[in-house]
């Protein structure tokens, strides 16, 4: 259905799009040196040491490496809840 | 060779293997000979030769890089001078040898010494990020990343791009090869945007997928020296912008067919 797509406009990624976006993931694991698996520990431990100091939002926490040319960037979006009670 | 030259250095390279690498050094070579630079190609590739075959002069080779080495001749002994061009010199890789015959160190002492006679003196680099990697990179003033637009060629780019920057060989450049503009435009392929979007580095040159490039390697002829190669033409812009001319990214597009141009129109907003 080329001819289709190529008169109404396409709704699916092409294979184009899913080539940019999975390069685009890889990329950031290979320069960072990092699995998924070992984004999702450090993320666990920046949980852990955060949350002794002030109450966080965990299930909403974003932990994100992002890219502006060729500098890796760690961001950590969390939100806080309030004081911890106890100090 | 007359006066004292001061040539630049230029290492080819790209990760992936088969994306481009030894035709584009030999191309590149030709087209800055054809502008009437002194120019010297350099096989690194130690056991997997093949700059010879790409440039017509595999029946001419006596000595090689190997050789020079090992002091089994000198260095202008493992020099060959192309049929056609003045200018133009092959210094070829040994064939029955491995990477660890030639250190960073003998390359680094033989582009110096060919510095004093040559405008410009291109390396390329075998496939892969170990020794002959290394050995390659090491002499160089300046690194040129060849990738194709695809997934594994851009990723082992990216890599790549890393290691020469942590030598401090960098800012590379980078030069997208065999781009085949009917697949960008149905949406099948990476264009150049892309890639340059995903690696961050600056751009070089542009080089359509072409048949022509096939052609001259059976006949051992670069296609820098056919007027009509498409392939051709884009390195020949690529050389010229390595001696400093301001020249605009060749076009790449697609032949467009009638419902693509009707698709477009109606698509505007």
């Amino acid at each position: 259905m080329n001819w289709l797509n190529a008169l109404f406009g396409r709704q699916e990624p092409t294979s184009r799009d899913i080539a940019k976006n999975r390069l685009q993931l890889v990329l950031v694991q290979d320069r960072v040196n990092m699995s998924p698996q070992l984004v999702q520990t450090l993320k666990d431990e920046l949980i852990a040491v955060i949350s002794k100091y002030v109450e966080i939002d965990a299930e909403n926490m974003e932990v994100t490496f992002t890219q502006s040319k060729r500098q890796s960037r760690l961001t950590a979006d969390i939100p806080v809840i309030g004081a911890r009670a106890e100090r | 060779m007359g006066d004292k030259m001061s040539g630049t250095i230029i290492t080819i390279t790209s990760g992936k293997g088969g994306v481009g690498k030894t035709t584009a050094t030999a191309n590149v070579s030709t087209a800055l000979a054809l502008q009437g630079k002194q120019v010297v190609a350099i096989d690194a590739d130690i056991g997997l030769r093949n700059l010879d075959v790409v440039m017509g002069l595999e029946n001419r080779i006596v000595y090689d890089l190997v050789h020079v080495v090992e002091g089994a001749c000198r260095l202008r002994q493992a020099m060959i001078k192309d049929k056609r061009l003045d200018g133009l010199y092959l210094i070829p890789a040994a064939q029955s040898r491995d990477k660890s015959a030639v250190s960073a160190q003998d390359m680094i002492t033989i582009c110096e010494q060919l510095r004093a006679d040559f405008d410009f003196i291109l390396i390329d680099s075998p496939a892969g990020i170990e020794q002959g990697f290394k050995n390659a990179v090491a002499p160089a003033d300046h690194v040129i990343v060849i990738t194709t637009p695809e997934v594994s060629a851009v990723r082992d780019a990216d890599r790549i791009i890393g290691l020469i920057e942590a030598d401090e060989k960098g800012p590379a450049r980078l030069i997208v090869n065999r781009l085949r503009p009917d697949m960008i435009e149905r949406g099948d392929m990476l264009d150049t945007t892309d890639v340059i979007d995903v690696l961050a580095i600056d751009l070089l040159g542009v080089v359509p997928d072409d048949e022509s490039i096939i052609v001259s390697t059976n006949r051992g002829v670069p296609a820098v020296m056919e007027n009509n190669s498409r392939a051709g033409q884009a390195f020949r812009n690529i050389a010229g912008r390595l001696l400093g001319q301001d020249i605009p990214l060749m076009e790449i597009e697609a032949p467009t067919s009638w419902l693509h141009r009707i698709g477009k129109l109606m698509r505007r907003p």
